[in-house]
């Protein structure tokens, strides 16, 4: 498995990474390397096997449906880079 | 004062012989004066630990002490603190003043201990050796050119060097044994589900699990009695009824069979760390434990499987540091992808975009099944192979680590060499055992640790194995020279 710089490009739009042109390559050398490592996956046999998810099997809890949070909006805005009027400030995206 | 371990600082706070006060003093002293050879630290928490031990010392007066009472104690920077920074060894975080407390914070807050600082450790926890963290690598006290491992490097090296009596860390595929081993210290990671995930940053959410790093296996019971229990706001918390996680330390080993798996035994590991695992293995045999080859097939495997597992797991994580909400937001950004792509391109370091991506790609249509479904379905045989091998024995003995310390720069050229530095720990984390290291000896002067796997929830009877080979053996009381 050899990825290229062009593959990269796209794994890291795919995750909102901005990677710079100088290090494209090292990323497609490191990626193509975990992705040889982790083919020997391949040669096991798991048929009829199921996946695992999640180590004690255990279902997931439920609870009654009603509020359990506090409102504590300003108090977690008050570490948000940028607030107005209790809104999160992003650039403009409808012109 | 600060060669004492937990237990004996806890009895003489007990006796009265010394305040919390003077303890934390002290404590603060030794960071202010040694963490600069370390680096161990990427926040000191002077003020907020004196005031937590005035008031330790004023509930013991009143007679509303408990066990751990006014100890200080340090938290690996992954644990959210209120009103102190915390974060995770990332610029993404840098500017993180958490506005809430973990669960495990809030456990030690209600026992009373102070904290004296928050750890350094690898970017996110994602690094073996303390050297992707944004802070600049922690150096091993034994050899202050070596790495502690990692991720929980700052918590190991703290402990190992005598700046804190103890210290908490997060384990998702060795990440608490590992440095641990490297350090000579003691080092717990229990069942999945054990401990409260609440406020502990998320790597890899079926894997991560928070757990003790002390100098013995004594202390690390003392801490997770404080640090288990349920939580209703971790969606896999355990619920189970509370437990003395020392209650066995004092049991006999006489017919205790231990496991020897046979693939951890193999190739790649360092004649030194073979040596002292020998001499441990006849210890135990001394004390009449009984010795059983078993097979684990399938953990050869774990590594490429946790190294698709917890990229996957981590992408999805990841994704909520967006330069929206809080942490790292870069200048000027010209739309919102632009903010988005700068803010975390910017903010997160080389390893974590490399793992974001590796779990992008294993996630993305069309490679789902040929990656992240056969991982998990490799996992299930990796657990299985566990299961059976507990039907024959009571613990499974090994290496923690394939080699001692290594040096700073040695294997950050090629990550896939550094993944195999976990080789030994990942698969239990893969199967969410417990499992703890524990200092065995050295080789050319570094430590050597030991590795106990238990069953599920069997963290008593480990600390009890661990416990009966402290009282026997010298070595987890060796203190790298100048941190004595």
């Amino acid at each position: 498995m050899s990825l290229s710089q062009e593959q990269v490009k796209k794994i890291a739009h795919l995750a909102r990474l901005n990677v710079r042109e100088e290090d494209l390559d090292t990323y497609a050398r490191t990626l193509s390397d975990i992705l040889d490592f982790v083919e020997q996956m391949e040669g096991v046999d798991t048929e009829g096997v199921e996946p695992m998810a999640h180590p004690l099997e255990l279902s997931q809890r439920l609870r009654a449906d009603a509020p359990t949070e506090p409102d504590r909006r300003a108090h977690f805005q008050r570490i948000a880079p940028a607030v107005e009027d209790g809104l999160y400030l992003v650039p403009r995206v409808i012109e | 004062m600060h060669d004492k371990t937990l237990a004996e600082l806890a009895a003489a706070l007990g006796d009265g012989k010394v305040s919390s006060v003077e303890l934390t003093e002290h404590f603060l002293r030794r960071i202010e004066s040694l963490d600069n050879r370390l680096n161990s630290l990427i926040t000191v928490t002077a003020e907020q630990a004196l005031e937590t031990a005035r008031a330790a010392d004023a509930a013991r007066a009143r007679g509303e002490a408990g066990p751990l009472t006014g100890v200080p104690i340090v938290h690996k920077d992954i644990f959210c603190t209120e009103g102190v920074r915390t974060s995770c060894a990332s610029r993404m975080l840098d500017n993180f003043i958490s506005p809430y407390d973990a669960g495990v914070v809030e456990r030690f807050k209600a026992v009373g201990c102070p904290v004296l600082g928050k750890t350094n450790m690898d970017e996110f926890a994602m690094g073996s050796s303390n050297e992707t963290s944004y802070y600049g690598p922690v150096n091993n006290p034994w050899d202050t050119q070596r790495v502690p491992g990692g991720s929980s490097g700052g918590s190991a090296a703290a402990v190992a060097a005598r700046l804190a009596p103890g210290a908490t860390g997060t384990d998702t595929g060795g990440s608490i044994r590992q440095p641990a081993a490297l350090t000579g210290i003691t080092g717990l990671k229990p069942t999945y589900g054990r401990v409260s995930r609440w406020g502990m940053i998320a790597f890899a959410s079926s894997l991560d699990q928070g757990g003790p790093m002390a100098r013995t296996a004594e202390d690390c019971g003392l801490m997770l009695n404080v640090m288990a229990g349920f939580d209703e706001r971790d969606s896999t918390s355990l619920e189970r009824p509370a437990e003395d996680f020392n209650a066995r330390l004092n049991t006999t080993l006489k017919g205790l069979r231990i496991g020897l798996p046979r693939e951890f035994f193999g190739e790649g590991m360092d004649p030194g760390v073979a040596r002292v695992i020998d001499e441990a293995i006849d210890f135990y045999k001394k004390l009449g434990a009984e010795f059983v080859e078993v097979a684990l097939p399938h953990s050869g495997l774990s590594v490429p499987v946790y190294y698709v597992v917890a990229p996957a797991e981590c992408s999805s994580n990841l994704a909520r540091f967006d330069g929206v909400r809080y942490g790292y937001r870069c200048e000027d950004p010209k739309d919102l992808m632009d903010l988005y792509m700068r803010s975390r391109g910017e903010g997160f370091g080389p390893e974590v975009q490399r793992r974001i991506m590796v779990g992008t790609y294993a996630l993305s249509a069309g490679y789902f099944d040929a990656y992240y479904l056969k991982a998990q379905k490799i996992r299930r045989l990796i657990a299985d192979d566990f299961r059976q091998a507990f039907e024959q024995v009571d613990v499974i003995l090994a290496p923690t680590t394939p080699t001692t310390a290594f040096r700073l720069g040695e294997k950050t050229a090629d990550p896939v060499t550094m993944y195999l530095s976990d080789v030994y720990t990942i698969a239990v984390n893969l199967a969410g055992l417990p499992a703890m290291s524990l200092p065995a000896g050295f080789s050319e002067g570094l430590p050597v640790g030991m590795q106990l796997i238990g069953n599920y929830f069997d963290e008593a009877r480990l600390l009890g194995v661990a416990h009966q080979y402290q009282l026997g053996t010298e070595w987890h009381q060796m203190a790298p020279a100048g941190f004595e």
